[in-house]
């Protein structure tokens, strides 16, 4: 029973060990202990997405999990899974749309919707909307992202990628 | 902001953690999905000294159908609840009631046992579970007892929880056939905190209604189950005439206290819209 915690995760693929303050949520120990900044602290109190990340393959709210708490599991943040490509048609349709500004929220509008893409197919205008209202974005005016999840959404329904 | 200093165990059996639980009284919080809890660290509404999780703790899970009783474990997620073909089966109201529930980011993590344990007022399961008349399984250090919903919803963020206990399950009775649910709510944006939401279950046979559970939540410091309003109608085909005598009855029996951004009378007029479109809905 310890205000630390030596903790075991694997992050972009790569196991790392470290001794973590239980108070510390997983967003904050990615960005200051592990350099990886593209999860943003927006609100920390879990509404506003900037801090999305995957966990064993579930989008969550970095600011809303220990990082004691991913002991044992996997997480994959904006570098690895730009790294690995498999965001690249979306990161494409962002830039083609223009769907960003400052940034800001683009790490975690990504993730969130790489997760539509995979759950919701089919989604329609309305859903992409539903979805992603909870990620917040002070600069686009939204319709741009949308326009490119959309975008995105048809391509890969007609088979290209 | 930043959480203040704790401790935090992760104990693998329900033993540990009455142990913890008593050692620690208030000063030890249980942790399941996090979601409330840490966020409310986060904004420092409360400074515990240890949290402890109890997700590493089997047999606390799954969705489960026994004979006419259907039981959801307290660390069942709201994502799983969402993607159960078991609830879309036996229980629609929920599956509609948690798609309502934040985002999906939140409902991947956020479970079942937490959700009802802290008790907003504005949450959509405890309504789900009056209107459904489900109960929930209290366990403490050598014991197990159950109490209804409609018992275990005391006050603000209050239940019938004691020192010690923990919600383990929750078991609802699965009605006969005829029975239809609709879960409404109005938010400012989707997935904001309800203003006002409505659980409604009841029976449909010959186009009438019978045994109607009318659940609100954002009605006051509890969910409310609007039984005035319901007797309004037992019996009844919900026309024009019966859906008025309802909302007449609603009017007398809810009693709403103003929040932030709506007065009293705003929140019961919306509460009386919410009551006509759901019987609406029912009955088509």
């Amino acid at each position: 029973m310890d205000d630390t915690l030596l903790t075991t995760l694997t992050v972009n693929g790569r196991t790392v060990t470290r001794r973590i303050q239980a108070r510390q949520h997983l967003s904050d120990f990615l960005r200051d202990e592990l350099g990886l900044t593209g999860a943003h602290t927006g609100c920390e109190h879990g509404v506003c997405g900037a801090c999305t990340v995957r966990v064993d393959g579930m989008t969550v709210r970095g600011c809303l999990m220990l990082a004691v708490q991913a002991n044992g599991r996997k997480v994959d943040t904006i570098e690895g899974l730009s790294d690995s490509g498999e965001l690249a048609d979306l990161q494409g349709a962002f830039h083609r749309r223009n769907a960003l500004q400052c940034g800001f929220c683009t790490p975690g509008m990504l993730i969130s919707a790489q997760e539509l893409l995979a759950s919701q197919p089919d989604a329609t205008r309305d859903e992409i909307r539903a979805h992603m209202s909870g990620n917040y974005c002070r600069c686009t005016g939204y319709h741009a992202i949308v326009d490119a999840v959309e975008e995105v959404l048809a391509s890969r329904r007609g088979g290209r990628k | 902001m930043k959480a203040p200093s704790f401790s935090y165990v992760k104990p693998g059996s329900l033993g540990e953690v009455f142990d913890l639980l008593e050692r620690h009284g208030d000063g030890a919080r249980v942790l399941a999905g996090g979601q409330s809890l840490l966020a409310s660290l986060n904004l420092r509404l409360s400074e515990p000294e240890l949290l402890i999780d109890i997700t590493g703790i089997p047999g606390l899970g799954g969705i489960a159908v026994s004979g006419r009783t259907l039981r959801i474990g307290a660390l069942t997620t709201h994502r799983q609840i969402e993607t159960s073909a078991e609830i879309a089966r036996h229980l629609p109201l929920l599956a509609q009631a948690v798609r309502n529930v934040a985002h999906i980011a939140i409902r991947n993590v956020g479970t079942f046992g937490g959700s009802v344990a802290h008790a907003d007022p504005a949450a959509e399961y405890p309504a789900c579970t009056l209107a459904l008349d489900a109960s929930f399984v209290l366990a403490k250090r050598g014991s197990e007892r159950r109490v209804k919903a409609r018992e275990f919803f005391r006050g603000l963020y209050e239940t019938a929880l004691q020192p010690g206990e923990l919600v383990t399950a929750g078991e609802f009775p699965l009605d006969g056939a005829g029975y239809r649910s609709v879960f409404l709510e109005l938010a400012r944006r989707h997935g904001d905190y309800a203003i006002v939401g409505l659980a409604a279950h009841a029976r449909i046979a010959g186009g009438k209604i019978s045994d109607a559970r009318l659940a609100f939540l954002g009605a006051g410091s509890t969910p409310v189950l609007a039984t005035r309003a319901a007797a309004a109608l037992e019996g009844r085909v919900p026309d024009a005439q019966a859906v008025a005598a309802a909302q007449d009855a609603l009017s007398k029996e809810l009693d709403m206290p103003a929040d932030l951004y709506s007065s009293s009378a705003t929140k019961l007029h919306l509460a009386r819209v919410l009551l006509g479109r759901a019987l609406v809905a029912l009955a088509t």
